[in-house]
């Protein structure tokens, strides 16, 4: 097993590297770059040249990717031009609130997706099962920042139940050491600040969560139906077990597989950004943010990001591949 | 008792239901008769089809020019007077005077465009290299796998940039115009179909009659071309009606994100969604219709790709 996840991770290096180099290429190919967005249509020639000067960017790309790579050495990822400030920084800050907003809509999805589908399954033809599939068609094809505007317009302006925007109530004094703000809040003590921010979460996690909700429903429901096909479902029920003990240990459990590759994906593909819903609440997470940096062509912000988030999504798929043989013993990990 | 009699009951009907008394029919004509019957293709093939003619007439069927602002004198966005349907104006008037529901017809054009453009484009790209990652697996030899890993690792590197960002960037690339959404949304979807392609090309290579056709001698190029790419064509093309949906609702996120047609000459059902949330409180209707036919048109490509999944998947029938 750890040989399996050493070697997984090791297989990571080669990915990681040619995505670093094509999208180091990409990048500096676009059009424009950061001295139009700094000095807007004024700047003379000579300042864009200067400006392209002090940031290096005058140099040959490949001296350029040298330099990124030296630094990516030492865990260095540069600093952003828009900010001055460290990559690791901005990112650092931001990438709790795109983990706390994923981790909502992935949480709702999951625990309601996964009992109604094994619920339609059961029922297979039933009003319930019925409704459950109609709705995940439908929720499919929702434009997600539609949903998050209606919402917003209905729960937060017009009935004034949840905040309509940002992460916290301005004004709040909370402190936060995780940066994880309900986190946060549990660890100081500052209930009400947790609370102010799991607030916050509730409208644009609902929204982020149509499209995994109705996923997960029907992948719950299509691999239950397929088990409960299955010839060891009968022969348990034939040897007389417990029909809890069938429904745990036999359906549900060999069912979970797909169902646990989804959600990995799933969670993976929320936490690359969620850049519609982050704007339409201005969540402030990372996706909105990489939205600025490419208008601004903040090249160090830009391949900082996009390698952390690619690593991330490489490492959800292990986390994923590792929980398929917890699942079934019959993948056995060479 | 009467649970006990069921659960027998079920035995039976579980041990009974295996033999399937199917004429030898060819996959697809067996798969074409089954769509027939099943009520979700069909609803979804008239939703199809009604769009599509909607989009090809749509200059002959629109009650007016969807450009003309004939009634601007009625409408102030600024103090929140719109006008709502009425006799002459079946959906009323968007915020510049214009009819919504010309609007919405002729949008329909634009829409459809985009979402069969880019799947198309998706299609191709992704479709020619997962099928020569395939092949040079079936064609085998260490070459083929050199080929095949070297594709599947730049197909997984694509698959895991933000598909957004993908998208966004291109845009940068070649500044927002129709051709940009199409392009963007277009390559977020090569990644998809050219792993599945290669999967179902994989899948086929060690079923039985490729075996056979092996074992009898058959050249392995024409083991590839003649029997394992048409076979494993069917769930390609059942991501393709789906990509559809998809295409259709990632073009309307471009339009909101602002990397839409700014040639507003021509209606577009996403932009038409983004501008009409500016007025969301005083005109909800404005945002609303939009939205019903985007949801609608993807509903129905969702509803024809999911009934072909059925119907080509042996293992879902009933």
């Amino acid at each position: 097993m750890l040989r399996f996840i050493v070697r997984r991770l090791l297989q990571l290096i080669p990915t990681l590297f040619g995505l670093s180099i094509l999208l180091f290429v990409w990048l500096h190919r676009l059009p424009g770059g950061p001295e139009a967005a700094i000095l807007g249509d004024r700047g003379t020639a000579q300042q864009r040249a200067e400006i392209r000067t002090t940031l290096g960017l005058d140099e040959p790309i490949w001296v350029q990717y040298g330099r990124f790579m030296k630094r990516l050495a030492s865990l260095d990822l540069g600093t952003s031009i828009q900010s001055g400030r460290p990559v690791t920084e901005e990112f650092f800050t931001r990438f709790p609130a795109t983990v706390e907003l994923a981790l909502t809509a992935m949480v709702i999805a999951t625990v309601v997706g996964i009992p109604l589908g094994y619920l339609a399954a059961r029922r297979r033809g039933g009003l319930l099962d019925f409704g459950a599939v109609t709705s995940s068609l439908v929720g499919i094809c929702v434009p997600v920042f539609f949903l998050a505007y209606l919402f917003k317009v209905i729960f937060a302006v017009n009935l004034g139940l949840l905040p309509s925007s940002g992460r916290q109530t301005p004004g709040i004094d909370a402190t936060h050491p995780t940066g994880f703000y309900v986190l946060d809040g549990l660890l100081t003590g500052e209930f009400d600040a947790s609370w102010d921010a799991f607030a916050h979460l509730i409208l644009p996690g609902l929204a982020l969560s149509s499209i995994p909700l109705a996923i997960i429903v029907r992948m719950t429901r299509a691999s239950v139906l397929e088990v409960l096909g299955e010839d060891y479902v009968r022969t348990a029920e034939a040897k007389g077990l417990q029909e809890n003990t069938v429904r745990v240990r036999h359906v549900l459990r060999n069912a979970m597989l797909p169902v646990v590759t989804a959600i990995g994906l799933l969670t993976g593909g929320l936490l690359s950004g969620a850049v519609l819903t982050e704007s339409v609440f201005a969540f402030g997470g990372i996706g909105s943010f990489i939205r600025t940096a490419i208008d601004f062509r903040d090249y160090p912000v830009l391949m900082g990001f996009i390698m952390l988030i690619a690593t991330t999504y490489v490492l959800i798929n292990l986390l994923v591949d590792i929980s398929y043989s917890v699942l079934d013993p019959r993948v056995r990990v060479r | 008792m009467t649970t006990k009699t069921d659960k027998i009951d079920r035995l039976a009907e579980l041990t009974a239901a295996r033999a399937e008394p199917e004429h030898g029919l060819g996959l697809w004509r067996e798969a074409f008769r089954r769509l027939k019957r099943n009520p979700m293709a069909v609803s979804g093939a008239v939703i199809v089809l009604l769009f599509l003619v909607i989009a090809i007439l749509a200059p002959w069927l629109a009650p007016y020019d969807p450009e003309a602002r004939t009634w601007d004198h009625e409408v102030f966005q600024n103090q929140n007077i719109f006008v709502g349907p009425r006799a002459e104006n079946w959906l009323g008037l968007d915020n510049a005077g214009r009819d919504e529901l010309s609007r919405i017809i002729v949008g329909a054009r634009q829409s459809l465009l985009v979402g069969v453009v880019a799947t198309g484009l998706g299609f191709a790209v992704g479709a020619l290299l997962g099928g020569l990652a395939g092949a040079a697996v079936g064609l085998g030899g260490r070459v083929g796998q050199r080929v095949d890993a070297v594709i599947m690792r730049v197909v997984d590197m694509l698959l895991a940039m933000p598909s957004l960002l993908l998208a966004v960037s291109v845009a940068a690339i070649l500044g927002p115009s129709l051709l940009t959404v199409m392009v963007a949304v277009g390559v977020t979807q090569v990644p998809i179909f050219a792993r599945l392609l290669r999967g179902s090309m994989l899948a086929q290579s060690h079923s039985d009659y490729v075996l056979a056709a092996n074992a009898l001698g058959v050249k392995r190029r024409r083991i590839v071309l003649g029997h394992i790419v048409p076979n494993s064509l069917g769930p390609v093309l059942v991501q393709g009606t789906l990509s559809l949906a998809t295409a259709i609702i990632e073009a309307a996120a471009l339009s909101y994100l602002g990397l839409g047609n700014p040639d507003t000459s021509y209606p577009e059902w996403g932009s038409m969604l983004a501008d009409a949330q500016r007025f969301l409180s005083g005109a909800p209707q404005l945002a609303i219709y939009p939205a019903i036919v985007i949801i609608i048109t993807a509903l129905g490509f969702t509803l024809l790709g999911e009934a072909m999944r059925e119907s080509l998947d042996p293992k879902l029938r009933k």
